[in-house]
């Protein structure tokens, strides 16, 4: 039941995007057309399941103070914390790229429509995000997987939700200075204002 | 992060030290190229940590020294830097300048390092850095592109300070931290929560990015 209070948690009321603010660079610059946010927003679920889960192995056994213990006595004081930032971007740029070639490879179709959108992952700010989010609020393993899809779900969400409202105001007649950008800033205020009643749940 | 990147970098040419051109570089973006309002890139960081005037002055300054040394860094071995492996070396060098900006505000501003959290983590996911780097540092020489990455890094700061300070004043009545309201006499000045929360900053931001651009005559299509 807990794992599931975290994944609603981390979609509807911790949504990445309303919440934190973060892969709002990807959220703002590919939410024009529907399909593809749609494709971007299936390659974040992807990748954030895979990557926090991954980070956290790296993190219990090798980062973390006295994380290194299995290794024997001797190295049970070292504290590798300070390297979080440095590895956690290395796999995830290393996991981006294996999802890649594995989607290449198995799955040509998935990786036409998939492909231009893996590379812009790996400097995804949602994807680091929640890999120090689960760092800091020390998940168990169950837990960092159900909060990496949960948010990717998040995201999803957010980024097609946005898409489809910007096709619309194609239509709509925008002041000049507020085109693109500034009206999306103001849409994404009240999409926000919208996912906060989501607070008021207690779970 | 040798010691010798810090030197001055020497100018071959007989060009001044901030001759026209180079001027262009710190004042463009500040308004007609602004990374933020134009560019769009590094909206992430420049909403979640407005909704306090102190902890944004202390992004901002991060951010500009980040900015600064990896544009200093990536241009002087650009030519060094393999094609294929380019992005990896500049998350490396990124990484490693925040994991420096990370250690120090620990070390020395313990109570600004927990009000940050992970978004000093996330300066390195920062698109304007990436962005910089890719579009600037990889072509050019090292002093011009440390004046890039101060232009950029000013343009990025006057605009989260701007939201910073509608947001504080509005959602807690403060301008770092000090009760301007109080101090004139208006004891009941309402304050809006929406201001503090996340939507505020989007608001605000859409009403600057509003008036600047209509002040610019930028137009989206």
């Amino acid at each position: 039941m807990d794992l599931l209070n975290l994944g609603i948690k981390s979609i509807f009321i911790e949504n990445m995007v309303f919440a934190y603010f973060l892969g709002m660079c990807s959220f703002l610059a590919v939410s024009k057309k529907v399909s593809t946010a749609f494709g971007l927003g299936l390659a974040v679920v992807f990748v954030l399941g895979m990557t926090v889960p991954m980070n956290w192995l790296l993190n219990e056994f090798v980062l973390k103070e006295g994380a290194l213990a299995w290794l024997g006595a001797d190295f049970a004081t070292i504290d590798l914390s300070f390297l979080r930032f440095i590895m956690f971007i290395a796999i995830i740029a290393a996991m981006v790229q294996l999802v890649e070639m594995t989607i290449e490879k198995f799955s040509p179709s998935l990786y036409g429509s998939l492909g231009i959108f893996l590379p812009l992952i790996a400097v995804n700010c949602a994807i680091l995000g929640s890999s120090l989010f689960m760092a800091q609020r020390d998940y168990s393993i169950g837990e960092a997987t159900v909060f990496g899809f949960g948010s990717g779900i998040g995201f999803f969400l957010a980024i097609v939700a946005l898409a489809a409202i910007r096709e619309k105001l194609k239509y709509s007649n925008v002041p000049d200075g507020l085109k693109g950008l500034g009206v999306t800033m103001f849409i994404t205020g009240l999409m926000g204002i919208a996912f906060m009643s989501f607070m008021g749940i207690s779970i | 992060m040798s010691t010798e990147t810090l030197e001055a970098p020497v100018v071959k040419e007989k060009e001044a030290l901030l001759s026209k051109r180079r001027k262009k570089f710190v004042t463009d973006p500040l308004s007609d190229d602004n990374p933020i309002t134009v560019q769009v890139l590094g909206i992430c960081s420049a909403l979640a940590v407005t909704t306090q005037m102190k902890p944004t002055l202390v992004m901002a300054l991060s951010v500009i020294f980040v900015l600064i040394f990896s544009n200093l860094i990536i241009s002087l071995m650009r030519n060094a830097i393999p094609g294929r492996v380019r992005i990896i070396v500049q998350l490396a060098v990124v990484a490693t300048l925040v994991t420096l900006v990370n250690e120090v505000l620990k070390a020395y501003a313990f109570d600004m390092y927990k009000t940050l959290s992970v978004f000093i983590g996330l300066i390195i996911t920062n698109c304007i850095v990436m962005g910089r780097l890719e579009a600037f540092a990889l072509g050019n020489k090292p002093y011009d592109s440390v004046l890039d990455g101060l232009g950029s890094g000013l343009g990025y700061s006057w605009i989260i300070l701007t939201v910073a300070f509608f947001r504080e004043i509005w959602g807690s009545g403060k301008v770092f931290g000090y009760p301007v309201f109080e101090a004139i006499g208006m004891e009941n000045f309402a304050t809006n929560g929406l201001m503090v929360s996340p939507v505020g900053a989007f608001i605000v931001l859409g009403f600057i990015i509003w008036i600047q651009r209509s002040k610019t005559g930028y137009v989206e299509h």
